[in-house]
């Protein structure tokens, strides 16, 4: 803590309102869980590639076999994601940070 | 015309182009926001090329391709890798870094710590960082110019280095984030034709069947079937269990590495909100992700049609398989003359994007010594901004030199690991210290201290005394043997160890202050304060 006595900022204000609470609440609770999946969905494919040979290696459609189709999926998780976030943000997210950033900016004018 | 004065005119034109976009870029290039960060003004379409443009380099290009063509299905592996990274940089630190920052990485760090020690970290890491990945780009250009080109002998090599090297000073002094940015957006849509083009006759020629392509393919590769296969390069079976922690920590650094590289992340600061640097995030991972299924093709293509023993015979570690598909696919369809023509091309954008690449590095290292150290450290913050924008501008010049002489003296070295090791270091001290500093609250300046330069200091020893630096005949010295860390990667090492050097570093330290983690708290998730576009 910084010891010398201060007025609370606007910054400190901010941080503290419910609706702040909320915009951190929506975004982490979004973002947080979401790359936990994608990196442990990425590190499955990546121990199954050095240690489940024979199953990456059955072949599905002609050539095509497991391994590649799992890599694409990882392609495809990957833009998946990405567009949810995207859409998530834009939906949830964007109208809360306009929202306080007009605050902050009207306040510290 | 035959090829190589073909390659040379396609080149020259490139060059032309593009010093003309340098040159207008340099008049428009006036305040301290412009120079750095071209003025914040770029739409999120253009900075999303123009991540593609930084980001795909020659080793992704020619380097995966390579890797597929010689040894199958193990260089998926690193596109995967490569791709699945921009999550990370999506999800967690894209916006709040352009929200909270102004200029380099630093400054979302020094944010509320003690500004010199933590600018003095995030300098040393980022020069650092960038350098290793100069070097290794730099000496695969001169590797390239013998094959490409037709020219052989080391002096033409040293000459292609400083060709290249003198280009990427002009684009950067001249032309700053601007010059570097078009640059960047140029060479995306030249490789995304090329690879666009050259798959299109690849998969044409096996009727769009990649079933059909893939066992051609492993025909051709004298490996059969397990061609196809994982294990053919990573974790194989004399490698036992070593190999599968080797594979883990390769992929551990590629995932992590792309969100703490110092010359993507200040591509956030070129656009004008959050907004936008989520677009071109997005349009970064559409045109990456994109030009990866391309590169597939292009490997598996070039062992079909090239064969890997045609490709070995060129270069050993196949960086030539890209090149030699264009030529044989060309030849396939329009004759001789189209594979003449398709080659030139491809040796033209294969030097373009060595370009672009070698300018956004020279770009995040000169900003970084000139915004970080000088302005901050050594005249604390006591400069004007023309001072620090000449200082840049010197430290471009500087670096750009130093990069064509260690490119010149390194060139019998095998130094492609250097990427690996810019994405480790990366990994394990500049993430860390940036996702402590926008989401814990009690993280301090000793914390983001250790956190770099545990970080760094652990990848790099790590990489000094595992294989990659001595006792194989493909290693640095490989005359000598001081091995004792059995990874050639070290990231599922160092990685874990910068995040609990930050962890520890901080909880050793009482400092800590609430009023300055409420202001980057409140900026990075709202954009309130943050830093403006610049209007001419």
């Amino acid at each position: 803590m910084t010891t010398r006595q201060h007025d609370t900022t606007i910054y400190e204000q901010i941080q503290a309102s419910p609706r702040f609470q909320e915009l951190r609440r929506k975004f982490r609770s979004w973002t947080f869980p979401a790359t936990v999946a994608f990196l442990a969905w990425y590190l499955l494919y990546v121990v199954l590639s050095g240690i489940a040979r024979d199953f990456m290696s059955a072949k599905v459609i002609g050539n095509i076999n497991v391994a590649l189709i799992f890599g694409i999926l990882q392609f495809v998780s990957t833009f998946l994601i990405a567009w949810a976030y995207s859409r998530h943000a834009a939906k949830e997210l964007d109208p809360i940070a306009d929202e306080l950033r007009h605050e902050v900016e009207g306040k510290s004018a | 015309m035959n090829q190589q004065a073909l390659s040379i005119t396609l080149f020259v034109l490139f060059v032309a182009a593009t010093i003309g976009i340098t040159f207008w870029a340099s008049k428009n290039t006036k305040t301290a926001a412009d120079y750095y960060a071209g003025g914040r003004s770029f739409s999120g379409v253009q900075n999303g090329l123009a991540i593609g443009g930084d980001y795909m380099s020659a080793a992704s290009f020619l380097g995966i391709a390579g890797i597929i063509a010689l040894y199958g299905y193990d260089g998926f592996l690193y596109s995967i890798g490569f791709l699945v990274a921009w999550l990370v940089a999506l999800l967690l630190v894209a916006e709040l870094m352009r929200n909270s920052g102004k200029f380099t990485m630093a400054d979302v760090l020094a944010f509320r710590m003690s500004p010199r020690p933590v600018r003095t970290a995030a300098g040393v890491s980022t020069i650092t960082v960038s350098i290793f990945y100069l070097l290794a780009q730099m000496v695969g250009a001169g590797a390239l110019v013998g094959l490409l080109f037709g020219i052989t002998g080391e002096a033409a090599k040293a000459g292609t280095i400083a060709v290249v090297g003198l280009l990427m000073i002009i684009y950067v002094v001249f032309g700053g984030m601007k010059g570097t940015t078009w640059v960047q957006i140029v060479k995306a849509v030249l490789l995304m034709s090329g690879a666009a083009l050259i798959t299109l006759l690849v998969l044409g020629k096996y009727g769009f069947n990649l079933s059909s392509l893939l066992g051609t393919a492993a025909e051709q590769s004298g490996k059969g079937e397990a061609f196809l296969n994982p294990g053919g390069r990573y974790a194989t079976e004399e490698q036992g269990f070593v190999g599968l922690l080797d594979l883990i920590s390769l992929g551990l650094a590629l995932v992590l590495g792309t969100a703490g590289l110092p010359h993507i992340l200040i591509r956030f600061y070129t656009v004008p909100t959050a907004k936008e640097a989520r677009k071109s995030v997005n349009w970064g991972i559409g045109i990456i992700g994109t030009f990866y299924l391309l590169t597939l093709v292009l490997g598996f293509g070039a062992a079909a049609l090239v064969g890997s023993d045609a490709i070995r015979e060129q270069n050993a570690a196949g960086n030539t398989a890209a090149p030699q598909l264009a030529q044989a696919a060309g030849e396939l369809i329009f004759g001789e003359v189209g594979g003449t023509i398709l080659l030139a091309i491809i040796a033209a954008v294969a030097f373009a994007t060595i370009l672009a690449v070698v300018a956004g590095l020279t770009l995040a290292s000169s900003s970084s010594f000139a915004h970080d150290l000088y302005a901050h450290v050594f005249k604390r913050g006591n400069v004007t901004e023309r001072q620090e924008m000449v200082v840049a501008r010197i430290a471009a010049f500087v670096i750009g030199i130093a990069a064509i002489g260690l490119g010149i003296l390194a060139q019998g070295l095998n130094v492609a690991f250097l990427v690996a090791l810019a994405f480790a270091v990366a990994a394990s001290g500049n993430l860390p210290a940036i996702l402590y500093s926008l989401f814990w609250k009690r993280f301090n300046t000793s914390g983001a201290v250790w956190a770099i330069y545990g970080g760094l200091i652990s990848a790099v020893v790590l990489v000094i005394f595992s294989p990659v630096g001595s006792g194989k005949a493909t290693s640095l010295f490989p005359n000598v043997d001081f091995h004792w860390f059995p990874l050639e990667n070290p990231g599922i090492v160092s990685i874990p160890l910068g995040f609990l050097c930050g962890y520890l570093g901080t909880i050793l330290s009482k400092e800590y202050n609430a009023q300055k983690f409420a202001e980057i708290e409140v900026r990075s998730l709202t954009g309130a304060g943050s830093e403006k576009a610049s209007i001419h």
